[in-house]
């Protein structure tokens, strides 16, 4: 099949698809994640998500990222979030610019999103899109902006989920002191190039951290790193294989990608319907069962929940 | 008979923007217009000379010797300045990222003609930080770009002391939309980041810094607003004398005086009824000519037909000759200053004056002009003040004659000729300048060439000053390819922020406005998805601000806008409108490689199989080559002409619609 294959136009037509609200598309789209989550088993591929403040230079250590896993051999998809305008609709995709991906090179794939209008930071479609990534590419990289809450979206539907610092701002800081911001699995102080700023933000956060993850098996680790300069580059993409590893090891891969594509319909649910439309397919544990139950045809079964309620 | 004497001032250099298709080609015009009267030179360069590439490199393809003469190594050079003894010539080049090496080139030129470089009087641009903002031909980051121009500095106060190694320009920043106020503020702020630097560097011995302070010279724009804009070059006049004696503690007052070189009007130029830009032109001359105090030292002016395309010698006369009779025929020349004492210019420049200061003042807040260049903060302003203006035209409130009142026109005879009134580029010329290369390659003592490169290395790596091995290069043989390759792989390239991440400013909403976006928003539901549009700007041509204007534009009508920034090449837009996702591409190209780049973005997107996305352009094009255009399947031209940015809009929403099999 061209997507998993990596088939470029392919995969532009499968993105496109799914961004499609046409019934006719919808009912292609089902049919398309269907046939890939058939073929997905045993394929070890990798979802990590990378957010931050604005200004913190994701797009950069994306970048940096991305050539540290080419040299490795690993082929990378990435979804780029943007906000969009809440009065056009309209919105800038700018993070591609800052990724200065190569022309040249088949390994990398870069589609941008706006958030629409999402308040959870992450419009509806990046999950399948991202089952699309992930047939098609060893590593799916998410990143988005976010600023305290804002977070939960992205932590919520990638293996790995990654916070990028700024030197400076003691944002992070706060978020994570007052339980606001979910406990990522790495943390990244971004710009160690700025010397004394970089490392005082460097040891709060190290400080403010309780350094066990709530999931348990996981130091979480507190690492410096600069996209301009491209040191601290190789050991941030060490840490997010150790920590894939991780869960490797222990079977937790699949049914963590499960229980957040449950959580994940459930709210696409609620925000399409409301808790008064969500109340009428029965419990959240109840559905969730259900979804359990349909774990090889989620996204088909997604559809049919939103069809009985339509 | 009566014979009276009248004290005349020296009238400024008289200079025409000049140089295309060839080294050759350039010096026959340089010198049919110093025999009309013409008292310096300045050079246009292509743009691979401007961006460090050789003209047979894959980037260069359709740009040589379009907006300038290119220049690939000492014998191109040589050939632009033959029988024009450089010792007494006094030379403007508008280089910068390259500027080390293009007055390395010159000094080795000197040498031949056996003029001692120490003798030689001209001017090189050197102001790369204003093309982080503006007009795009940066290469490297803004650190090592701040150290050449601190070199090229350094070497010339020291080695050629007549020599003007920059000139701080705030005529770009006019271009990308900057407020007299922020002009002022900018450009200011960019000579403090300089001279620190050059201090920093301690390559001047702090007993000479005030020869440094006093051959920094500014490029500055005048707009049709001529009143204010001569306001404005008071203004900038008291703050640049109180900024050398202040903060640089310059004693002597002859070393603090401002020294600034013109070319008037930039955004003002209409396609409409071009035969208007003559008066507009003239006016704006006033401005930099009026005030003695702060008379240009140099003058350069546009010909009238620039925004049809290159004028031919008879426009660029005919701009030279309205420089003459101000100067010789009108008594202007015979007075003092005009305006001192007036309460109403001096009203105007206090008004001024406190509002660069402010504006400086949060700069500095933000630890200079460098850094208020990387963080985007100052590309950001410039837009939003862009946007302002656009909005202005479209709404009537700025009028324009010609463009959004008195359309009307009776057909004019200066565009009805065979050549539509422009120059055409001869399209041999690249071809030339590719063989003439290579043969040069091929004669030259290559071990001369790798030694010299070597040494060059050395000093960028080592830090030393990177004039001398520059000139070594120079008279090796290298070429400006090689020159820029070995300082690219030390320094690295750098993308420079857009600006056009500007919160929405101000209020929008108008009926035209709210049908387009009507428009946007339903067509996107027939087509289930948002609409997206990829804004490219393909070639190296780095004139971006129409760009970064559709772009704000398209976002403010509902559209999902990719935008990567400038220097792509047309693999780069092809990939990106593919995994994007795009249901249009819209091009902006304004350097004249139109027809070559969108047969090559074709072919690329035929070879990925993304032909069926339908392709708009934007730019200074020419009538004939719209056709061409259209004719290889090229949905809409858009030209200066085009102000009516709803109008644009709707069009590229109904290319759309149609390339999609919907109703229009």
């Amino acid at each position: 099949m061209a997507v998993r294959g990596g088939e470029r136009a392919a995969l532009a037509a499968a993105l496109n698809l799914l961004d499609d609200k046409r019934p006719a598309s919808r009912s292609s789209a089902i049919a398309l994640m269907t046939r890939l989550q058939a073929g997905q088993a045993g394929k070890n591929s990798r979802l990590i998500g990378i957010t931050g403040p604005p200004g913190a230079g994701k797009s950069s250590l994306t970048a940096a990222l991305i050539s540290v896993w080419r040299q490795r051999g690993l082929s990378v998809g990435v979804l780029a979030v943007d906000p969009s305008s809440p009065i056009s609709g309209g919105a800038l995709l700018g993070d591609r610019l800052r990724m200065k991906t190569s022309s040249e090179d088949d390994g990398v794939f870069v589609r941008s999103l706006a958030c629409r209008g999402q308040f959870g930071g992450l419009s509806a479609e990046v999950w399948p899109m991202s089952l699309v990534m992930l047939a098609a590419f060893d590593i799916t990289l998410i990143e988005t902006v976010g600023v305290g809450q804002r977070e939960i979206d992205v932590a919520d539907m990638c293996d790995t989920t990654c916070y990028v610092a700024q030197p400076g701002s003691g944002d992070s800081v706060q978020f994570l002191k007052a339980g606001i911001l979910e406990v990522p699995h790495i943390l990244v102080v971004n710009k160690e190039d700025m010397g004394a700023v970089a490392r005082r933000t460097l040891s709060e956060l190290g400080a403010a951290m309780s350094r066990e993850h709530s999931e348990g098996n996981w130091t979480v680790p507190v690492l410096s790193a600069s996209a301009t300069n491209g040191s601290g580059i190789e050991a941030l993409a060490d840490v997010m294989e150790q920590h894939h590893n991780v869960l490797r090891d222990q079977n937790l891969i699949k049914q963590r990608r499960h229980h957040y594509q449950g959580k994940w319909i459930l709210k696409r649910l609620r925000d399409e319907f409301g808790s008064n439309g969500l109340a009428r397919l029965g419990s959240t544990d109840s559905i969730l069962d259900q979804l359990e139950a349909h774990s090889s045809t989620l996204f088909e079964h997604y559809e049919a929940l939103r069809q009985r309620l339509l | 008979m009566i014979q009276e004497t009248v004290q005349r001032d020296r009238p400024w250099l008289m200079r025409t923007y000049s140089g295309h298709s060839s080294a050759s080609a350039s010096n026959e015009l340089y010198r049919m217009n110093l025999s009309k009267g013409q008292t310096g030179l300045s050079v246009a360069f292509d743009l691979p000379t401007q961006t460090g590439y050789d003209s047979d490199h894959p980037l260069a393809r359709g740009e040589v010797g379009k907006v300038g003469v290119p220049i690939d190594h000492i014998g191109d050079m040589e050939a632009l300045f033959d029988q024009i003894p450089l010792g007494q010539m006094n030379t403007s080049m508008t280089i910068n990222a390259t500027a080390p090496w293009l007055l390395a080139l010159y000094v080795a030129v000197a040498e031949r003609q056996g003029v001692d470089p120490s003798q030689l009087q001209g001017t090189t641009q050197n102001d790369v930080l204003k093309e982080y903002l503006s007009r795009g031909t940066y290469i490297f980051p803004p650190e090592p770009s701040v150290r050449l121009t601190t070199d090229l500095i350094a070497y010339t106060v020291e080695n050629i002391p007549k020599w003007n190694p920059t000139n701080i320009c705030s005529y770009h920043l006019q271009e990308a939309g900057a407020t007299p106020t922020q002009e002022l503020a900018y450009a200011l702020s960019t000579a403090i980041a300089i001279l620190d630097a050059v201090k920093a560097s301690g390559q001047i011995p702090q007993e000479r810094f005030q020869d440094v302070v006093g051959r920094i010279s500014f490029f500055v724009n005048a707009g049709i607003r001529f009143v204010e804009e001569t306001c404005k070059l008071r203004a900038f006049n008291r703050m640049w004398d109180d900024m050398a004696e202040q903060r640089y503690g310059v004693k002597d007052p002859k070393k603090r005086r401002f020294r600034y070189g013109v070319q008037v009007n930039s955004l003002g130029l209409t396609e409409s009824q071009p035969e208007n830009n003559v008066q507009r032109i003239v006016l704006e001359m006033l401005a930099v000519t009026l005030s003695k105090n702060t008379r240009a030292r140099a003058i350069q002016l546009p010909a009238w037909n620039e925004a049809l395309g290159l004028p031919r010698p008879w426009d660029q006369q005919w701009a030279l000759r309205m420089q003459q009779v101000l100067a010789l025929e009108t008594d202007l020349l015979e007075y003092g200053d005009l305006l001192d004492g007036s309460p109403v210019v001096e009203a105007k420049v206090q008004e001024l004056i406190a509002g660069a200061e402010a504006e400086m003042a949060r700069v500095e807040d933000q630890g200079g002009m460098v850094q208020a260049i990387e963080s985007g903060y100052v590309k950001r302003e410039l837009v939003q003040s862009h946007t302002l203006r656009m909005r202005n035209i479209e709404s009537g409130e700025l009028k324009i004659v010609g463009v959004n009142c008195f359309e009307q026109t009776a057909e004019s005879p200066l565009t009805a000729g065979t050549d539509s009134g422009i120059m055409k580029v001869d399209v041999q010329a690249e071809r030339e300048q590719i063989a003439g290369l290579q043969a040069f390659r091929a004669a030259r003592d290559q071990q001369a060439v790798d030694k010299a490169l070597k040494q060059l290395q050395a000093a960028a790596v080592g830090g030393g000053n990177i004039m001398p091995s520059s000139i070594e290069c120079a008279r090796a043989g290298v070429t400006t390819g090689e020159w820029s390759e070995v300082l690219r792989e030390v320094f690295g390239e750098y993308r420079a922020p857009t600006g056009i991440d500007i919160s929405m400013a101000g209020q929008t909403d108008s009926a035209a406005m709210d049908a387009v976006r009507a428009h946007v928003r339903s067509t996107g539901e027939e087509l289930g998805r948002p609409l997206r549009l990829l804004i490219g700007k393909p070639g190296l041509d780095g004139h971006s601000n129409g760009a970064e204007q559709i772009a704000v534009k398209g976002r403010d009508a509902g559209f999902e806008i990719v935008y990567e920034g400038i220097r792509l090449t047309p693999a780069q837009i092809a990939r990106a409108a593919q995994e994007e996702g795009v249901h249009l591409i819209g091009l902006s190209v304004l350097s004249g490689s139109h027809l070559e780049l969108v047969e090559d973005i074709h072919a690329e997107l035929e070879k990925i199989g993304a032909g069926t996305i339908p392709l708009v352009i934007g730019g200074i094009i020419p009538e004939d080559d719209a056709q061409k255009l259209k004719a290889q399947g090229v949905q809409a031209v858009f030209t200066p002409k085009d102000v009516d940015m709803n109008a644009i809009m709707t069009t590229m929403v109904d290319v759309i619609r149609s390339a999609n099999g919907l109703e229009t």
